[in-house]
Parts: structure tokens; C-alpha cells; sequence
């Protein structure tokens, strides 16, 4: 008689510690809608240091099949250890949007972040978000980004700061235009930053920062320039995904 | 059961022979326990991984032949490091591994210093001579330093550079905030140098508040600082209704009035909004005072006050005869005395008395004060410490008001009371504390502060640095803090340059601020007729710049007493003035200059010297160089432009005397016709 009632007891009492943690178990958030597709509505490709809490939040928007926004769904971030979010899932508000703010992890690299929702079939859909963190190179060659390079090689002027870049008569690239900057080694960019222009029978209104800029300051910039390029350059920088 | 255990005791230890046999085999097992733990350990695991993570690289052979099996070690006597992370981080000097996300396999990422000078844990902390994961990155009941998160990593470049340090911008803008935000004001630093760090936040003196503002403002203030003006750095106190009336009671009826510093209304405040901004826009006042655009962004400089709902804080009165001779009022404010005169006076107070906001002060009703609230303000200021920033007479400054944070990076975490869900770690309870200092305790004296999580990440950063290793180093390790200068300028033109807040723009010897150029040496560089026209009315010579110099109605004799005292006392001892002509300069030289100017150096990248076809737009406007520098400064400046001006962005071309003197040729032949005539007139 008192093994049955043992055994009932711990029945009950496994039953009831399982319901309880259920509702712990699956995230809070119930949605109470769905979408087929979710896009990226601001916040991507970002620099920040390593740690850092991005500048502008991530935005994403859930939409339905025919492309208006849908209120309710549930979005759930992820991405490699280290990573922050804040929230880190939540449902999409009247215009269909969810924002997070997002903190990179501690190395330098590319950080590849997902969000994701699910669809009326709870089949997962989700939207790549790429993001870059800067080590203490990159953050070096940002500061002297700032200080010497965009004035000319960013086209866009900020409060502060007036482009030149359409004053010129041949135009710099932009750190970020990949598809060009990628085409030369760090040896050519050395020389180019080193010697201006001419160095590689290019515009001499670059002019030549070698006696100015230290060697180590010019791989900092150069480590810059690929941290931020766009596409990156293969294999130059280490990329961390969501597992 | 029991003949069971019997027979099996006589099994093993029957007779003598078979219990010397099995314990020899207990002892045996038990000694290879040792050597086996070893064999298992984490970081042999770790290596092996490395070797198969290796070998599918097309530079596996030179990975291969760097590797090095066994416990790795850095030991750094002097310093006190006995660092083993390498046994487990087997790749960190392999720089063809950068692009490797797999810890603990990646290369360290470059940093100025070699790894095996100063080791791992001098910049991550953790416990060194640990061999386990757990125990190297975690506190341990005999290890309490965790391996700081990479965010705070700058802390540890503090602990020995002791001054601004080039790539660690988290750092160096977390040092500056302890000194902007006023939090050494109440909590002493010393620094590892011996100095003491010193505030630069320039809190008002509230001795004579009520000639500025109404009580009721500086109630609204004290309720919600932020309020009246977003970017605000005062912290809000949290104080209930009675508390902050009892404090604006007691400030008004403690302040004293300046004979001076309000005057009879002389001019009405015009109600013309477009002369007055366009008064507000040539004076140049956004340079240092912000407003909140319909936009909602905040634009202008941080150097003075938030303007946006300055009509609802100042008396007529007053900010008419702040504008008129700011000094009055406070002799040391950064503002200039602008000599206005009254019609200005009256269009720039009327445009500013109608920045106003009527909510600010609508549910501000407050009946006259009583003695007893007067008294009770008066306990309350002394209890909040607000003399520790501001000064308030009759109230001293009181001393060490808040716990000394000198060695704040190396509190034990035995010491700090936690909140509920924390993790226990250094870094988290000063971020915390920062976030939201009240919630460790009511009644906590530290008042909430308005930081983005960025700068509370900055200033944890800046006051981890604090701590015994900065305290410990030998000398020879550190680095030191470029010495603040106190320079200020004698005599009578010391005088006017101090009237005139010179230097809260331009830097000289060492001392004043950095929005407009060094003037040390500008008595070497510019020509006296240019100078005392400039002067008289600053022309623009950046046009790329939002910061430029306003014109301050200086009279000819103290244009001419400013003039006589640059050109003599702020002389280069590298440049002679005088050691080259003005003019004169052969045909053939000047027009190989210009060739080398647009051709060879490109110059007109960032320079204009021909307004019609040149549109650099970086540098100053070189169209009338000619009139307005030395031949002398021109060519020392071509030669090495750092060596002028340290940390001007001009590129240093090496360029030969030959070419700089041809430059130097051509461009003193740019007298810029028009101006120069008025200039003669």
C-alpha cells in the first residue's frame, strides 16, 4: 500500500513541476500573429568597438505575403556568444517593426546577427543583420579616419563636418566601396598612403601621408578600411554567427 | 550473506602474499590517478584541438612547427606575472589566424605592445598561473579577479598611461566625463602621479542667484534638471516637493546682490526674431551654446549653457547686463564680454527671452517662504553636498563628501553589497552604480545621473584604470600626463584677453581650449596690418567651418594694444618674421610655385587660391596669403607643418627649400587685390 501511494505522489509531484516550468520554458511572449517574410528596416552594417553598444538600434519589420506590415508577430534575436540584445525578442508594434538595442561581443570581427519569426505553417523565417566590431587597431584607424581621411573619402557631410569630396576633380573612393578597395593588397595601400597618389598613377590630389602618419598609424587605417569595406574582404577578418 | 563477504575477504587478503598483491594494485591505481588527470586536463584537450583545427590550413606546416606542446608561461618578475594562457590560447601570436573565430585558437589582435613583454593578465586580469578555464577566467573562493569583459579592456591602458592614449577612445572620454560631469567634485581622485583629479565642469555660484533667475525656476530646476534643458549635466536629486521649496527658500534668501550685474532695462528687448537670430548667428553663439532645433536635435557647442528655454529661466534685467559685460556677474565664465552695444543688446535679449516654455514653470505655485523652510533648506543643502560643486555662500565646501575613488579599480568584492540578480563582478557593480545609484540604497546621498549606456561603459572603463597596479608600478613603466599649463597673459593686453575669453577658444603655451587655432607662435606667422584688421572685423578663412571668430567691437587702441602684444611676445624661436620679403619675388620662381601648387602637391585638394576654378574646401582660403602671413612663416610651414602646430592635419610633404621657396613665392604673390586696398585705406 505504501509504494503505490509513493509512486502517485511523485507522480504528481513531476507532473506538477513540469506544468509549472512550461510556461517558463517557452518564451513569454505569445504571438498573435504571423508573417512570410521579414526584412531589416534600419540598423545594419554598423561600427562600433568591441563591446560596444551600437550607435542606432536594429529594426526589423515582419510583413505579411502581400507586403503590408504585421502587428503581433513574434521576433526572437540571435547571434554569436557575446552578443547583447536588448530585448531579445518581442513582438512586432503597429507598423510591423520590432527595435532592439544591440551590444557586440569582445572581438574584433564581423558579427553576424538573426532575427527570426515564424509563419502561419511555424515554419521558422529570419533576416541576416551584419555588423562590425572594432579592435584596438581598427579603433586606432578609425580616430585617424576622422581626423585626416573623410573629409575627402566620405561624400556625406554631417553637421560638423563639410565633405569635400565634391569639390574634388577626381573623386576618392569611400572606405566602405569593397568592390574596389578590395582589389589592393595592404602593400598597395601602404604605398598609396605613404607616397599619395602617383605612387600607384593615381590622382596626386591624394597626397602623400608618410611623414606625417606613423607605420603603425597607416596599418591602423588600413585595418580600418578593411574592417568597414563592403563586401569585406575574403578572409581578412574572422566572422561570428549565430550558432 | 555474511559466509558471502567472508569468503570474499579471504580472497584478497587470504594470506600475506595475495594482500601485499592487491594493496600494491590499490596503490598502483591510485598513483596513476595523478598522471591521468594530467593527461586529461583542459589544456591538453585545447592543444589537440588546435593541432586538428590546424592541420586542414594550407600553412599547416608553419603553424605546426611554431606549436609548442605542454604548459606555455610568460614570467615577468618585476611585474608580478606568472601567466600560463598560453597553454590553452595556443594561436595568439600567429597573426595568419586573425580571420580564426574559434576560441580560445585566434591571434591576439595587434596591439603597440609585444605579448611576452607584459603578459595577459596586466591588461585582462583574471588568474595567470591558473591551468583551467574555470579557474583563469572566474573568480575562485582563492581568486576573486574575473577576466575583465573586453568592453572595459581600455581600463588597463590607464593603469599606465597616465594621459589621453591615441585608439583607446572609451578611456580617454570616460577620464574626461569624471572631470565634466563634476563626479570629482564629491569623490577625490588621486591620481597614481600624485595630482589630484581636477573637475572642469565650472558649476555656477548660486551666492547671488536671485539677481538671475526666480525661485520657482530653480524649483522646476531641482525637481527635473533635465527639463529645462536636455543636455543638462546637474544631476537630478530626486527630492519630493516640500524639499526642493525649503532649497530654492533657502537659496534666495541666502543670495546677495552684485551691484551691476542687473541693470535698469535701458533697451527694450526687441521683438524683431529675425535680427535677433541673425545677431545670434554672427556672434557666433551656437559655438558654444546649444538649442533644441523643432527637430528635436540639440545643435550648438557644450562649452555654455543650453539655450532652448532660456527665456523662462533668466530675469530681463539680468541677462541684459550679462550681455552688455558678463564679468560683472563672474569674472572667470568662458563667455566673452562681446562690448554690444544697446541696440544689439536689445535685439539678442529679446531674441533670447522668447526661447520660453510654458510648461516649464505652469505647475510651479510656490507661497512665500517661512523661516522654518529657509532653515530646513538650509540643512538640506549641507546634507546633499551642494556646496561640494557649487559655490554657495556661508555654506564651506565640505571635504571628502563622497568615498574616495583613487583605488576604486581593485575593490574587493568581499566589500560591495550587491543587488538581487547581479552578477558579482567589479565591473558590474560600478556600471551600476553609476546607472542607478538609489537603487543600492534609499537614501543613498549620489543623485541619478542623465548617461547614455555608452558613457557609462566609458566612465567605468576610466575608473577601473584606478586601481593598486596603477598605484604599484615603478616609474619606469608609466607614462605620464602631458603637464597642464597655467599660462596666462600679463599686462594690459592680458587683461583684454582675458576680458575677452580668448582662450576659452585658443590655446596658447600649453593652456585654453582647442576650438580655434594655437596662437603661441602667431606673432611669427601673420602680418600686423592683416592682424589688426582681422581683429577689427574677423573674416572668414575656413569656410568649411561652423565655429568661426565673432566680431567683438574692439576699439582701434585695443586692436592696436593686442596687435603690439602677439606680433611681440607669441614668436616661434624656430621662425625669423623678418628673415624673408614680403614681395618681391622673380617671375620664374613664383610661376614654379604655382606649377608645383597645382601640379606636384596638389594644394588646391583642400586649398583655394583662385576662387574662379579652385574649390578645396579643407584648409583656409589662400587668396590673400600674400597680405596675410610671413614669407619666413610660409616656408617653415611647407617644410614641416607639425613642427608649427602640432597636430595640424596639413600632410608633411618633405619638401625640398627649393620647392618650398618657389610655393613660399607664389603664394605671397596672392595679395588678394580688393581686400588689400581696403585693408591700406
Amino acid at each position: 500500500m505504501k509504494l503505490p501511494s509513493g509512486i502517485l505522489v511523485l507522480t504528481v509531484l513531476s507532473f506538477a513541476t513540469s506544468c509549472a516550468r512550461k510556461p517558463a520554458s517557452i518564451s513569454a511572449l505569445q504571438p498573435t500573429a504571423y508573417g512570410n517574410a521579414i526584412v531589416e528596416s534600419s540598423g545594419d552594417k554598423q561600427v562600433a568597438q568591441i563591446g560596444a553598444t551600437l550607435h542606432d538600434p536594429v529594426v526589423v519589420q515582419v510583413n505579411d505575403d502581400k507586403g503590408n506590415a504585421v502587428t503581433g508577430a513574434l521576433v526572437e534575436f540571435s547571434a554569436a556568444s557575446g552578443v547583447v540584445f536588448d530585448p531579445v525578442s518581442a513582438l512586432t508594434d503597429s507598423s510591423g517593426q520590432v527595435t532592439t538595442n544591440v551590444s557586440l561581443g569582445g572581438m574584433s570581427g564581423r558579427y553576424e546577427l538573426t532575427a527570426s519569426t515564424f509563419d502561419k505553417s511555424h515554419k521558422p523565417i529570419e533576416v541576416k543583420i551584419n555588423e562590425t566590431a572594432l579592435g584596438y587597431q581598427q579603433t586606432l584607424g578609425r580616430q585617424l579616419n576622422e581626423k585626416y581621411c573623410e573629409r575627402c573619402h566620405n561624400p556625406e557631410s554631417t553637421v560638423e563636418r563639410v565633405s569635400n569630396y565634391d569639390n574634388l576633380a577626381v573623386k576618392p573612393h569611400p572606405f566602405n566601396e569593397g568592390g574596389t578597395l578590395n582589389k589592393f593588397t595592404d602593400a598597395d595601400l601602404t604605398a598609396i598612403i605613404s607616397y599619395g597618389g602617383p605612387a600607384l598613377n593615381k590622382s596626386a590630389l591624394m597626397p602623400a601621408w608618410g611623414n606625417t602618419l606613423s607605420k603603425a598609424e597607416i596599418q591602423g587605417l588600413i585595418a580600418y578600411i578593411r574592417a568597414v569595406s563592403d563586401p569585406p574582404l575574403h578572409g581578412s577578418e574572422a566572422t561570428f554567427k549565430s550558432n | 550473506m555474511k559466509g558471502k563477504l567472508k569468503a570474499f575477504w579471504s580472497l584478497l587478503f587470504g594470506d600475506s602474499v595475495r594482500a601485499f598483491g592487491v594493496v600494491s594494485l590499490v596503490f598502483l591505481a591510485s598513483l596513476a590517478i595523478a598522471p591521468s588527470k594530467n593527461y586529461f586536463s583542459e589544456w591538453r584537450h585545447y592543444q589537440r584541438g588546435y593541432l586538428k583545427m590546424v592541420r586542414n590550413r594550407a600553412d599547416a606546416v608553419t603553424l605546426q612547427r611554431h606549436f609548442q606542446g605542454g604548459i606555455q608561461q610568460i614570467w615577468l618578475p618585476e611585474i608580478g606575472v606568472v601567466d600560463r594562457c598560453e597553454s590553452c590560447h595556443v594561436g595568439l601570436k600567429e597573426s595568419s589566424l586573425a580571420n580564426v573565430s574559434l576560441q580560445p585558437y585566434r591571434n591576439h589582435p595587434v596591439i603597440p605592445h609585444k605579448l611576452g613583454e607584459f603578459g595577459c593578465t596586466i591588461c585582462h586580469r583574471g588568474q595567470g598561473a591558473a591551468t583551467t578555464v574555470s579557474e583563469a577566467h572566474n573568480s575562485t573562493l582563492a581568486w576573486e579577479q574575473p577576466v575583465l569583459p573586453a568592453k572595459y579592456v581600455e581600463s588597463s591602458c590607464g593603469t599606465c598611461h597616465r594621459g589621453p592614449v591615441p585608439g583607446t577612445p572609451r578611456l580617454n572620454e570616460g577620464r574626461r566625463l569624471l572631470a565634466s560631469y563634476g563626479c570629482v567634485n564629491c569623490h577625490t581622485i588621486k591620481l597614481a602621479d600624485g595630482a589630484t583629479m581636477k573637475p572642469t565642469d565650472n558649476p555656477p555660484s548660486l551666492s547671488h542667484i536671485a539677481d538671475k533667475t526666480s525661485r520657482e525656476w530653480i524649483y522646476a530646476w531641482l525637481k527635473d534638471p533635465q527639463a529645462y534643458a536636455t543636455t543638462a549635466t546637474m544631476p537630478n536629486f530626486k527630492l519630493s516637493d516640500d524639499d526642493a521649496r525649503d532649497i530654492s527658500a533657502f537659496l534666495m534668501a541666502n543670495s546677495t546682490p552684485i551691484s551691476g550685474d542687473t541693470l535698469a532695462i535701458s533697451a527694450k528687448p526687441s521683438s524683431d526674431p529675425t535680427a535677433g537670430a541673425s545677431l545670434y548667428g554672427e556672434s557666433f553663439c551656437a559655438s558654444c551654446h546649444a538649442v533644441q532645433n523643432a527637430a528635436g536635435n540639440v545643435v550648438g557647442g557644450d562649452v555654455g549653457p543650453e539655450l532652448t528655454r532660456v527665456g523662462s529661466k533668466v530675469k530681463p534685467e539680468w541677462l541684459q547686463a550679462w550681455l552688455r559685460n558678463p564679468r560683472i556677474y563672474n569674472d572667470g565664465t568662458p563667455m566673452p564680454h562681446y562690448r554690444f552695444n544697446d541696440g544689439q543688446i536689445a535685439t539678442l535679449s529679446g531674441f533670447l527671452l522668447a526661447k520660453t516654455d510654458s510648461d516649464l514653470l505652469a505647475n510651479v505655485h510656490l507661497d512665500p517662504s517661512t523661516p522654518q523652510q529657509v532653515a530646513h533648506g538650509k540643512r538640506l543643502v549641507s546634507d546633499y553636498g551642494c556646496a561640494s560643486c557649487h559655490e554657495i555662500a556661508g555654506i564651506k565646501k565640505p571635504d571628502n563628501f563622497a568615498p574616495e575613488l583613487s583605488r576604486i579599480g581593485s575593490k574587493p568584492i568581499t566589500q560591495i553589497l550587491f543587488l538581487a540578480g547581479m552578477p558579482h563582478t567589479l565591473p558590474d557593480y560600478i556600471a551600476g552604480k553609476i546607472k542607478q545609484p538609489r537603487a543600492f540604497t534609499t537614501g543613498l546621498k549620489m543623485p541619478q545621473f542623465t548617461l547614455t549606456q555608452t558613457q557609462i561603459d566609458d566612465i567605468t572603463t576610466a575608473l577601473l584604470s584606478l586601481n593598486d597596479r596603477a598605484n604599484s608600478l615603478p616609474p619606469s613603466m608609466t607614462v605620464a600626463a602631458p603637464s597642464e599649463s597655467n599660462y596666462q597673459p600679463a599686462g594690459q593686453a592680458g587683461k583684454l584677453i582675458h576680458d575677452m575669453a580668448c582662450m576659452t577658444c585658443h590655446r596658447i603655451n600649453g593652456h585654453g581650449g582647442d576650438m580655434a587655432p594655437d596662437l603661441s607662435w602667431e606673432g611669427s606667422s601673420v602680418q600686423r596690418q592683416w592682424l589688426t584688421a582681422f581683429l577689427k572685423n574677423p573674416n572668414t578663412l575656413r569656410p568649411a567651418l561652423i565655429r568661426r571668430m565673432p566680431k567683438f567691437n574692439l576699439t582701434d587702441s585695443e586692436v592696436n594694444q593686442l596687435s603690439d602684444y602677439i606680433l611681440a611676445v607669441y614668436q616661434s624661436p624656430t621662425v625669423d618674421r623678418d628673415s624673408m620679403p614680403l614681395s618681391g619675388y622673380p617671375a620664374g620662381q613664383v610661376e614654379l610655385g604655382k606649377q608645383l601648387f597645382y601640379g606636384k602637391y596638389s594644394c588646391q585638394a583642400c586649398h583655394i587660391v583662385d576662387s574662379n576654378t579652385d574649390k578645396g574646401y579643407i584648409g583656409p582660403t589662400l587668396t590673400q596669403v600674400g597680405s596675410r602671413l610671413t614669407a619666413a612663416w610660409i616656408f617653415q610651414w611647407l617644410k614641416d607643418p607639425q613642427a608649427l602646430r602640432a597636430g595640424t592635419i596639413e600632410p608633411n610633404r618633405a619638401m625640398s627649400d627649393e620647392d618650398a621657396r618657389a610655393i613660399t613665392a607664389f603664394l605671397m604673390s596672392q595679395k588678394g587685390g580688393k581686400q588689400q586696398e581696403a585693408a591700406k585705406k
